[in-house]
């Protein structure tokens, strides 16, 4: 019995599933009802996924033991230069593939400055949250493009499906990825590079693990994901707007740290960093719901994170303080 | 000394931009031996073994392996090549479990595609409990997070990993620096038992009575230089503390 309840306190998601059951009920109960319909559900899902995919990349690169400030930049620039190419007449898929690749290369030159030059991914980040919505700005013309009608597979990406047109694709795309993504940190050689590399690099470094090409991996997923969930976005509203994303880096931390995921790298879910996406969007929407003034929504987001990291903390020492023999 | 050395380094140079760390040491360790690197802090012995366990790239000089010359790239191809070491700041990860740090770096996959595959974690839990029990530890889930052990366990689980992969030669840099009274008579025990096992070891320590308790052959180095190489026999700590 010891030994179950320790092995549940130290699941770092614990937190934040608490506060998503709380919440819910809190909810619910305000909005008469009305927050768990199906029709509210529907809409809390359909824009779940752009967070979401974020705070996945975000929280990989963390157990990594690196930041991304420039998510939310790249989380524009990537459906622009898809936008900007197909004005130009491009077919959808090669003008898709630019646009994540555009993302792969943020990422890696992020990656590529924090390992050569050994600073803070912090500053590097920050520095390419600037350069990235800078780049936006300009190739989106001042004038943002309209996409063309027509123009991507709709179906594909942001149709309606399931029962009673419960699900976006968009839905779809990110469990899927989050799926893999899971098992890649979890089941893989890869997940137990990218967990020893921010749980403490000078032992990965000496067992022989190449850190450095790890690191640069995860930025890599981390802006791609960005770049997608940014590309889900337009999709959705038809429409690249240069300053979409604002702000986003610091919800998908918020999100990560929510989730249990540790600023000093190693310890940390995927599932963690999608519960804390779920509560900024529980919370953005039940507010509404509730008929709160907006303007509460960033101060219940930053009284969460702080709240959820000293419950967090919390829970991991009541959890080691459980005493369960290690040896005889 | 009838066999040829299993490792041998020719006049080996270190320079970290503008420290001279080691100056032209030459040293040969022997198949049937644990030698007992000693000397001050500073001496240049870290700088040597973190050459030979290919952490680092010295600046001059050559290093054979079974006879033939090596250039390490990484610690990788130390590994590789049967050179283990133990670290003095542990090189475990506290976050991770026991079963995942035996294996970190060289993790049994079911299949795997350009280097990247998926875990095989059965083997991984049973080998390191295998490993674990081979060294005379006893824990009591490969689960656990290695966090959660003392230093002395934590030592323990490192010596396993090194046993495990079955190293031609085992390094200990200050194994048991911050570690209780027990658990370094208990390190110092596995030292010992390198010795029976066919293992050639390299111990360092600045205790110089552990040195002596479990080694046959004593190295003294002081400013980047070898000052003294006899057998424990032919020496004494007077001696060695006076050249140091
Ligand atoms: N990474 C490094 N960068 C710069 N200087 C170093 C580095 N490592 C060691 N040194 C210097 O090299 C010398 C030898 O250090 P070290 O090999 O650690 O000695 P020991 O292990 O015998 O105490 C010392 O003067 C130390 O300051
Ligand atoms: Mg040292």
């Amino acid at each position: 019995m010891k030994r179950f309840m320790k092995i549940y306190l130290e699941k770092p998601e614990l937190a934040g599933v608490a506060f998503l059951v709380i919440l819910t009920i809190v909810f619910q109960a305000r909005s008469g009802g009305v927050f768990l319909s199906a029709a509210n559900l529907q809409g809390i899902l359909g824009l779940l996924p752009e967070v979401a995919l974020v705070a996945v990349g975000v929280t990989l690169l963390m157990i990594c033991g690196e930041f991304d400030l420039s998510v939310g930049s790249v989380f524009a620039l990537t459906p622009m230069s898809m936008a900007v190419m197909l004005e130009a007449g491009w077919p959808f898929l090669p003008a898709f593939a630019l646009g994540l690749c555009v993302a792969l290369l943020v990422g890696f030159i992020n990656g590529v400055l924090t390992v050569k030059f050994a600073i803070p991914s912090f500053i590097t980040t920050l520095g390419m949250l600037f350069v990235a919505r800078s780049v936006t700005v300009v190739i989106s013309g001042g004038f943002p493009p309209l996409l063309p009608n027509g123009a991507f597979p709709k179906w594909l990406f942001v149709a309606y499906v399931g029962p009673g047109d419960m699900f976006r694709m968009s839905f779809l795309w990110f469990v899927a990825i989050a799926v893999l993504v899971t098992l890649l940190l979890s089941r893989t050689n890869f997940g137990n590079w990218v967990r020893a590399t921010g749980g403490f690099l000078p032992a990965a470094q000496s067992m022989g693990i190449p850190t450095k090409r790890v690191k640069v991996a995860c930025f890599m997923l981390c802006s791609l994901l960005a770049g997608l969930a940014g590309s889900l976005q337009v999709m959705r509203l038809g429409a690249p707007l240069p300053s979409i994303g604002e702000g986003l880096e610091l919800q998908a931390v918020a999100a990560a740290v929510i989730g249990g995921t540790a600023l000093t790298g190693g310890i940390g879910t995927i599932l963690g960093g999608i519960i804390g996406a779920t509560l900024i969007r529980v919370i953005d929407n039940g507010l509404v719901l509730s008929q709160v003034d907006a303007n509460w929504f960033k101060m219940a987001l930053g009284a969460l994170t702080v709240f959820a990291v000293i419950l967090n903390a919390w829970l991991r020492k009541t959890a080691k303080s459980i005493k369960v023999e290690t040896g005889k | 000394m009838t066999s040829e050395p299993i490792i041998q380094v020719r006049n080996l140079h270190k320079w970290y931009s503008g420290v001279h760390a080691l100056k032209g040491v030459t040293l040969d360790f022997h198949r049937n031996e644990t030698v007992g690197l000693v000397g001050d802090n500073g001496a240049g012995k870290s700088t040597l073994i973190n050459i030979l366990s290919g952490t680092q790239a010295p600046t001059e000089g050559e290093i054979f392996f079974e006879g033939r010359k090596v250039s390490f790239k990484g610690p990788a191809d130390a590994m590789e090549a049967g050179i283990e070491t133990i670290y003095q700041y542990n090189s475990m990860v506290p976050t991770m479990s026991i079963a995942r740090n035996m294996f970190i770096g060289r993790e049994p996959l079911k299949w795997s595609i350009g280097g990247v595959g998926i875990l095989d974690t059965k083997k991984m839990a049973e080998e390191s409990v295998q490993a674990i029990a081979d060294v005379d530890l006893h824990l009591r889930s490969p689960d656990a997070l290695v966090g959660e052990l003392s230093g002395g366990q934590r030592q323990g689980v490192a010596i396993a990993r090194a046993m495990h992969f079955k190293s031609k030669v085992m390094i200990l840099d200050e194994p048991t620096n911050h570690l209780a009274v027990k658990e370094t008579q208990k390190v110092l025990g596995f030292v010992k038992s390198l010795k029976e096992l066919g293992i050639p070891g390299i111990f360092i320590s600045h205790n110089i009575h552990h040195v002596f308790e479990c080694c046959d052959r004593m190295v003294a180095m002081a400013r980047g230089e070898v000052v003294l190489d006899k057998r424990v026999e032919d020496t004494s700590m007077d001696e060695i503390l006076d050249v140091l």
